[in-house]
């Protein structure tokens, strides 16, 4: 029977299974044990687990994500929780320069199963140093996995397919999930990979390529443009590098029309990747030139109507999709 | 004069130790210009009493993490100077298949973790390796090298803090050659006095004469062994000097012909080697068998990296990830 459970719950279960399942696995990070997460998602773990395997670390993540990687050549699995993206940047230096690169300078030697989580995105008016989507920055270095659950499945059993991973694995949870609730099936770890993108919605006269806090508009802009009899396919990415080609493709060669709605800036976005991997591998499919519906290319401001304003919302993905689909006329209704 | 530190036997081999470093750069440089080995090259020439007296003072199970000046901790762990010059010559019979080049020397036989060309990169790497001993109960030392530059990088402070905060058992072994590059540390350090920077984090500190083999040997095996038993860090700040430029593109420009000859006075071969010379039987001859044991090694290495075949460009995106991933 299907269990109703949060975003935060499921990945809070995924943690636990994966401290029960396997002795190596431990969790660092700012505030994770006392303080229960910044996000609450590890609250109740440092009693259940202990103090070893629940590390609270001083605000020195360039050093603990250091930490994490040495621990992980040391033998063991450290699951690092950065607070948000904005905050990864302090580590950027130990994740791109080490983490990523260390199995290839060292010739295959060494290798650092190490997975970081941290929160992204937008939505909840905290500004500039803590709403920004960078996850294509990530996505863009070789030697890393990046992936962005952004259904309760995917919180719940990514986690533990990150793990078995022999090197480092960026996980990214949008900030505007983790009060999603939603039924979570008993046996949905059979469903979850870290390979494959996943179409949450068939449809026939488009391609909406998202993913991470971008699905749930992108869904609901969807279901108001079927009642306008337009049906809209919905690509979840999930796997953000490296990306799977093959799905979109397929996608694209069904409905003919590609729209990409991506929290991050248009400039150098993954929307921009995906959008030229489409140009490149089924060109001659498309009836109309590939769209992106990115946030503005501003600091992400405070005040809610500002806010709102510079992310992609279901209103503006409705008329980019209409757009593409050559029907510019008002809706009304 | 001092009186020899040790046994006639054990001089010779920190002496040898000491020559085959420094005949080691000497050829690099050689080859350098010969543009065989590209790319950065940083030589140790100067400093090579630091190497030689601690990484032999840690136990074969320890680890080492170093920094791009590493050829000579390298060959101390173990290394064969064959897989460092193929390596350097971008071979495939490199100890990294040609990947790493002279700034990243790995090794996981000797648990040799870099060749770190980030200045302090290293620092919280070897926290982790300490954290997960720590976690697993193994009693075993992870030795850091890194240059006096690395204590203005933020890395450092926070490698510290965690170390002290956690008991972990990293010995920090600052190698302070006076000049990160061309900048004196008197002209980027508003404190100079490295050992207070540690002792402010609660980690013990000892400043030791890194010209000096023997201070360097006894200081290492004392403060690995207290790192051992107490399963806490300790920092020692070797007072040293390259005589080289900081790279093979540095003109140095930046230090006086007077001051680099006055530490050239001190050197650390010169002087055990005159030590032995004056105190037992030590001649010419004797000296003359370890320059051709030296000789002899280097010579095969650089036969071997010029015999051995270049790293296939079919394999280029090897080691990127894992080959396959294993199934749950």
């Amino acid at each position: 029977m299907n269990t109703m459970i949060s975003y935060r719950d499921a990945m809070r279960e995924a943690l636990r299974e994966a401290l029960q399942r396997d002795a190596r696995v431990f969790l660092m990070g700012e505030d994770v044990g006392m303080y229960g997460g910044s996000y609450a998602v590890s609250k109740g773990l440092l009693e259940e687990f202990g103090a070893q395997r629940i590390r609270d670390t001083p605000l020195s993540e360039l050093g603990f994500v250091g930490a994490g990687i040495g621990a992980a050549l040391g033998g063991l699995r450290p699951i690092v929780e950065i607070m948000t993206v904005n905050f990864s940047l302090l580590a950027l230096d130990q994740l791109v320069n080490t983490a990523a690169a260390l199995r290839h300078m060292s010739g295959g030697q060494f290798h650092v199963p190490l997975v970081v989580r941290m929160a992204t995105g937008a939505g909840r008016q905290l500004a500039a140093q803590h709403s920004h989507s960078l996850e294509g920055w990530y996505a863009h270095v070789p030697g890393l996995r990046v992936l962005a659950p952004a259904t309760i499945e995917d919180a719940r059993h990514m986690l533990w397919l990150a793990l078995q991973e022999d090197d480092p694995v960026i996980l990214f949870e949008h900030a505007q999930l983790y009060n999603v609730v939603a039924p979570l099936a008993p046996d949905a770890a059979a469903t979850v990979d870290i390979e494959r993108c996943r179409i949450r919605r068939a449809g026939r006269d488009l391609t909406l390529v998202t993913f991470g806090g971008m699905l749930p508009p992108t869904l609901a802009a969807a279901e108001q443009l079927a009642q306008q009899g337009i049906e809209a396919e919905v690509i979840d990415l999930r796997v953000l590098r490296p990306l799977d080609d093959a799905t979109i493709g397929e996608s694209i060669r069904r409905t003919h029309r590609a729209l990409i709605i991506d929290e991050e800036w248009r400039s150098g976005s993954l929307a921009a990747e995906i959008s030229a991997r489409i140009m490149e591998q089924a060109f001659y499919e498309l009836d109309a030139p590939v769209q992106r519906l990115c946030s503005a290319e501003v600091p992400i401001p405070y005040a809610k109507h500002l806010e709102a304003a510079a992310l992609p919302q279901p209103a503006t993905i409705i008329e980019a999709a209409r757009r593409l689909l050559g029907k510019q006329e008002a809706v009304t209704g | 004069m001092n009186p020899l530190p040790y046994a006639r036997e054990q001089c010779i081999e920190l002496v040898r130790q000491m020559l085959r470093i420094r005949r080691f750069e000497e050829t690099c440089a050689q080859l350098y210009g010969e543009g065989k080995i590209r790319g950065f090259l940083h030589l140790y020439i100067g400093e090579e009493a630091v190497a030689v007296g601690a990484v032999p003072a840690l136990h074969a199970d320890d680890a080492v993490v170093a920094t791009y000046r590493e050829h000579g901790h390298a060959l101390l762990r173990g290394i064969p100077a064959r897989t460092i010059m193929a390596e350097m010559f971008g071979k495939s019979t490199g100890c990294c298949r040609g990947r790493g080049g002279s700034m990243h020397l790995f090794d996981a036989a000797t648990r040799f973790y870099g060749g770190n060309a980030i200045v302090g990169g290293g620092l919280p790497l070897a926290v982790g390796l300490a954290l997960a001993d720590r976690m697993q109960g193994r009693q075993r030392v992870t030795a850091c090298f890194f240059g006096e530059g690395a204590v203005a990088e933020g890395a450092f402070h926070e490698s510290m803090n965690l170390a002290a905060l956690w008991q972990l058992p990293v010995l920090f072994c600052c190698e302070n050659n006076l000049y990160a590059m061309g900048t004196a540390l008197d002209r980027s350090e508003s404190q100079t006095d490295l050992c207070l920077k540690a002792e402010s984090y609660k980690i013990p500190a000892r400043r030791v004469d890194g010209m000096d083999v023997a201070a360097v040997r006894e200081a290492t095996l004392a403060a690995a062994a207290e790192v051992r038993s107490g399963q806490r860090p300790v920092f020692l700040e070797f007072r040293t000097y390259r005589y080289r430029a900081h790279s093979m593109f540095d003109p140095d420009l930046y230090r006086r012909k007077e001051e680099i000859d006055a530490w050239k006075q001190r050197g650390p071969l010169h002087a055990l080697t005159n030590q032995l010379r004056a105190q037992v039987v030590f001649d010419e001859t004797d000296f003359q068998q370890l320059e051709d044991q030296v000789s002899t090694e280097l010579r095969e290495a650089i036969a071997f990296a010029e015999a051995s075949a270049p790293e296939p460009v079919s394999d280029l995106h090897r080691d990127v990830r894992a080959a396959a991933r294993p199934k749950t």
